[in-house]
């Protein structure tokens, strides 16, 4: 199956990333948590899989719809 | 009196604090952040200072800029509002240290507060009632401890964050299940698996008490807001009286224990009214509550004046009427910059932002002003709009009509929930409770 793109939602800041490259992870598992206006907003995986790649990093800016991950499997 | 207070906060409450302070004939200093440059309530304040860059810790959390910049406008007093460092002890011990007045609690109230367990175990010693709640959990003691507080109970991961890993539970085998399943949770996104049991109240109400006290012992309630309607468990809906409860003892015995604790300014303690009608306390947070304006409309009483006239060592009953009434019903809705569906932030360009026009039945409380950008350092709020009538029903009233004027373009906003909500047969009918969000049709 093709790698997954996992998007932002929403315009904010990465909080905290609590997934690696090569970690497994269940459907609805929370991969990072963005943080905008305050609210912490959990990131989860559409399905189960191993992460494939993260691709921001702790602290940085994201867009609606940016790639945060990708997902394999 | 102060001849000068420093507001460290931005917005609607630093222009709410910055027009207390005009009425009570004290000098105000306005503080802002880059992304706060040029906003309105900057021009209402006799100086303004520039204190850093747009995220809150470089700037409102920036404690070292804060106090330098009091030093330099000759403040003696500084009004923190709430959020950023309203409730942070050691901002308020460093205010006190600087030789200025913190207006607020004393740190150690702020303090005692702060920790919520801690916080806890002092008001229960006092006889605040209390749901009932379990250490954190070793391995063999789940199915005693959740027997002993009595199921449905709440399993909560000790080192939580964005309601992860928070499973309820109904009978042993659900709880084991939930122990595990949370335990998992908590290791996997907080590298912990400390967990605890809560009793969990079905379909509780947010009702929380409105506390003023002096540095001289007294201390008097004003009666109760409730503050049901929540989405993502912040506020959204806030109103007075609670509608179909007399909770006014309540207040009483709450405005009592605080006496007796020697609590000595504003606060405001939070509890949840269950379907029995059993009230347990939640927390109490020592600062000026947003829903505030609630309670002023219905008593007339202007808490921000109060609070900083107190601070200032004046007597609670020069302060406060001898007497004090609830008058009508005043219901606040938090216009948020966010999705009206799934409340995700928004923020952005407010390229259109036309408040209702306020009169002495409806208070409009806003930072922004058309043209402004909002930004997601700071936290959603866009503006509070409040309605006073004689009756519930004509305050649900007044709501709607302000809120269907209120046009807001650039960025998704919830007006269109608060709608729904005002409209629902569960609303109108006063049958609110914290899960009422989820179940609108």
């Amino acid at each position: 199956m093709a790698d997954q793109q996992i998007k932002s939602e929403i315009s904010g800041n990465v909080w905290k990333i609590l997934k690696a490259p090569g970690d497994p992870v269940a459907e609805e598992e929370a991969v990072m948590i963005l943080e905008s206006m305050k609210m912490e907003i959990p990131v989860m995986a559409p399905r189960d899989g191993v992460v494939a790649s993260i691709t921001v990093a702790e602290g940085e800016t994201v867009a609606e719809d940016q790639v945060l991950a990708t997902l394999r499997g | 009196m102060f001849a000068k207070v420093l507001v460290a906060n931005r917005g609607a409450v630093a222009a709410r604090v910055i027009r207390a302070l005009r009425g009570l004939g004290v000098r105000s200093v306005a503080v802002y952040s880059e992304a706060d440059a040029g906003a309105p309530y900057l021009a209402e304040a006799d100086e303004a200072h520039a204190i850093g860059p747009a995220p809150a810790r470089d700037s409102y959390l920036n404690q070292d800029r804060l106090l330098q910049v009091a030093a330099l406008a000759g403040a003696d007093a500084v009004h923190p509002g709430y959020g950023f460092l309203s409730e942070n002890a050691g901002f308020a011990r460093r205010v006190e240290a600087a030789g200025l007045t913190f207006i607020g609690p004393s740190p150690r109230w702020i303090e005692a507060m702060g920790e919520k367990t801690s916080a806890r175990a002092l008001m229960a010693s006092h006889g605040m009632p209390m749901a009932a709640g379990s250490g954190l959990l070793g391995a063999e003691d789940a199915a005693a401890e959740a027997a002993r507080i009595g199921y449905p109970v709440l399993v909560k991961p000790a080192a939580g964050g964005g309601g992860i890993g928070m499973l309820a539970a109904a009978d042993e085998a659900a709880l084991l299940a939930a122990v595990e399943r949370s335990r998992a949770m908590a290791t996997r996104s907080f590298a912990s698996t400390q967990v605890y049991l809560e009793k969990l109240v079905l379909r509780p109400r947010h009702v929380e008490f409105q506390m003023l006290g002096d540095r001289h012992g007294q201390m008097r309630h004003l009666f109760e807001r409730d503050c049901s309607v929540q989405r993502r468990h912040q506020k959204v809906i806030e109103e007075s009286p609670a509608p179909g409860v007399d909770a006014t003892p309540m207040a009483e015995r709450a405005a009592t224990i605080l006496a007796q604790l020697g609590y000595d300014n504003i606060g405001t303690v939070e509890m949840l009214l269950g379907a029995d009608g059993a009230f347990s306390f939640l927390e109490m947070n020592t600062r000026l509550q947003v829903e505030h304006a609630v309670t002023e409309m219905v008593t007339g009483v202007d808490l921000v004046a109060a609070m900083i006239r107190l601070a200032a060592g004046a007597r609670l009953e020069d302060v406060l009427p001898a007497e004090i009434t609830v008058q009508g019903h005043a219901i606040e809705a938090r216009v948020y910059a966010e999705d009206p569906v799934r409340f995700l932030p928004s923020p952005g360009p407010l390229t259109r932002f036309r408040p209702p026009a306020a009169s002495a039945t409806l208070r409009v409380e806003t930072g922004y002003r058309e043209g402004m950008v909002v930004t997601p350092h700071y936290d959603p709020l866009l503006a509070k709009v409040i309605a006073h009538a004689p009756t519930r029903d004509g305050a649900i009233a007044a709501l709607g009509e302000a809120l269907a004027g209120f046009e807001v373009q650039g960025l998704k906003c919830n007006i269109a929930f608060i709608q729904r909500v005002l409209a629902s047969d569960a609303f109108r009918a006063g049958r609110v409770h914290t899960g009422l969000a989820q179940e609108l049709p």
